[in-house]
């Protein structure tokens, strides 16, 4: 448990840090009312359908998202696999190849669907 | 063998004292800061060379202290908050990211064994035995910084920064994360000194070369720098995700990009370049100076990781975003996948104590067969740039200049529609 706490203590060091720097930004800026400040990085126009006010996102990103989640786990299952390789032997192997293949077909269906293009 | 010398690095940290972890903190996070400053000084200077310009050279010996002055400009700027922001998560999202970027190098390994203030220790502020999972996951979560910057700016421009920067993180963590596999099997440890000892024989670029060239080339798109600094493509998107942000939020974001260029170089150095070791024939100078020694070869790798980053940005124009997509999961996913399936099947023939012939056997057969595959997408490749020449260089009955087709490979097939319905018009 002993070796968790440097990954607190650094972590309250960057958090420390952080919270300083922000702090500090507000008393060391000089503050000078703007109307036109304080609108969205824009040229002129307000854009209409805003973040937080429920905009929009292409679907393409969710897609990715779910992709990436697809992959994360196969990588969540290969690497205490890779870690205890030597000790598995060839059973180890032929399980990972299965299980690799079916991995890979869902990707060629994805593929082939059209899922990993972007325009 | 292997396992012995980590349980030793595990259990030396493992019995620091307080004070001691609180000294090494320090130490760590004063490092990073002056490294990123530095490393600011740096790009900028090298940069200049490679454009034959000067750089940075007025403020301090040699522009120095430039990457300082740059952070106190900053502070004295304005610190606004857009009216359509979502106040708290604005202020939040900066935080999120410098927590994590400096948990993240908790686990690198800077040195072996050393003496610090009197007691025997390394320069290394802890070592658990999932150290790289640890640092992907705690990258993961600073996706999360990206993500709610650009999402509570209530601006569009940090919005879609935000998406196609949360989406090329996500993407290249896949293919970063399919590389490492293979340095597992190899050091059977997912701990990062674990890795680093089981290098002594030979460093992991030479044995595992194309998983470094895969994590070398994620790498690059993990951090959102050039070529691949999509989120932040001034054409397209102003400032990527942190446009509506001033002021020393703006330089926390900053901060925590360089921070996580400095955490995957030394990742790749510790995976790959053998950490804190000496190059080999080298190793003398680790018992003739002291263990502090071993922290030089650590920085030399960590630089020229970070000379790397520079060369590239100097080098290479920004990459289309589809096509970075495309290259993310078309190319490197796949290879990363059929490398893992080579070396384990490598590693599991050695360690039955193949004969060398059945190894180099199935060598030969594998390169035999991805070159096959190679040269069938390469002539599926060519039908269909011949199909599609031989549909686009039809004359036209209008006098319209020919479409340089070499230019224009994307949505390629749209553009003959165009003109038929210009033909019936």
């Amino acid at each position: 448990m002993n070796l968790y706490i440097p990954i607190l203590a650094i972590g309250a060091v960057g958090f420390g840090f952080a919270i300083f720097s922000v702090l500090a930004a507000a008393l060391t800026g000089p503050k000078r009312y703007n109307r036109a400040r304080l609108e969205a990085y824009e040229c002129g126009i307000e854009p209409t359908p805003q973040a937080v006010g429920g905009g929009h996102i292409p679907i393409k990103y969710f897609l990715t998202a779910m992709l990436f989640i697809v992959f994360d786990i196969e990588i969540v299952f290969l690497y205490p696999w890779a870690v205890s390789f030597d000790h598995l032997g060839l059973f180890g192997l032929f399980e990972m190849v299965i299980f690799i293949a079916t991995v890979f077909v869902a990707y060629a269906y994805v593929w082939r669907r059209g899922g990993l293009e972007w325009d | 063998m292997i396992h012995q010398s980590a349980i030793v690095t595990a259990d030396l940290l493992g019995k620091d004292p307080g004070w001691l972890i609180i000294v090494k903190t320090l130490l760590v996070f004063v490092f990073l800061v002056i490294m990123v400053l530095l490393s600011i000084w740096g790009e900028r200077r090298v940069v200049a060379r490679m454009q034959m310009r000067l750089g940075p050279n007025r403020v301090g010996p040699f522009g120095l202290l430039q990457g300082l002055a740059d952070g106190i400009k900053l502070a004295l700027k304005e610190d606004i908050v857009p009216k359509a922001a979502d106040r708290i998560v604005f202020i939040l999202a900066p935080i999120i990211s410098a927590t994590t970027c400096f948990m993240a190098f908790a686990v690198i390994p800077m040195t072996g064994q050393v003496s610090l203030l009197g007691r025997k220790t390394a320069f290394q502020l802890t070592d658990l035995s999932v150290g790289v999972l640890y640092i992907l996951s705690i990258a993961s979560v600073g996706v999360y910084g990206i993500v709610l910057a650009g999402w509570s700016s209530g601006s569009t421009y940090p919005l879609l920064g935000a998406l196609r920067s949360s989406a090329q993180v996500i993407s290249y963590e896949v293919a970063m994360g399919l590389s490492l596999v293979a340095v597992f099997l190899y050091a059977g440890s997912m701990s990062t000194s674990d890795i680093v000892a089981s290098q002594d024989k030979w460093w992991y670029v030479v044995v595992l070369f194309p998983s470094f060239v895969i994590y070398t080339i994620s790498m690059v798109g993990e951090t959102n720098r050039a070529p691949f600094d999509l989120a932040e493509a001034e054409g397209e998107l102003v400032g990527g995700f942190h446009t509506e942000y001033s002021s020393l939020k703006f330089a926390l974001f900053f901060l925590a990009e360089y921070v996580n260029i400095l955490t995957v170089s030394a990742l790749a150095t510790t995976l790959f370049l053998g950490g804190y070791r000496a190059l080999p024939g080298l190793g003398f100078t680790e018992r003739w100076l002291g263990g502090w020694f071993t922290f030089v070869w650590f920085l030399a790798k960590l630089l020229a990781f970070l000379f790397f980053f520079i060369w590239l940005r100097g080098t290479l124009p920004r990459l289309r975003y589809d096509q970075f997509m495309k290259f993310g999961w078309k190319v490197l996913i796949p290879i990363s996948l059929v490398w893992t399936l080579i070396v384990s099947t490598l590693r599991a023939l050695s360690l039955r104590g193949a004969p060398t012939a059945v190894i180099v056997g199935f060598t030969g057969g594998v390169v035999l067969i991805l070159l096959v595959v190679g040269s069938l997408f390469e002539a599926a490749k060519r039908k269909e740039q011949e199909a599609l020449s031989s549909v686009i260089t039809k004359p036209s009955h209008f006098a319209v200049p020919q479409l340089p087709m070499s230019i224009s490979t994307h949505r390629v097939p749209s553009a003959p529609s165009r003109s038929m319905e210009a033909t019936d018009e």
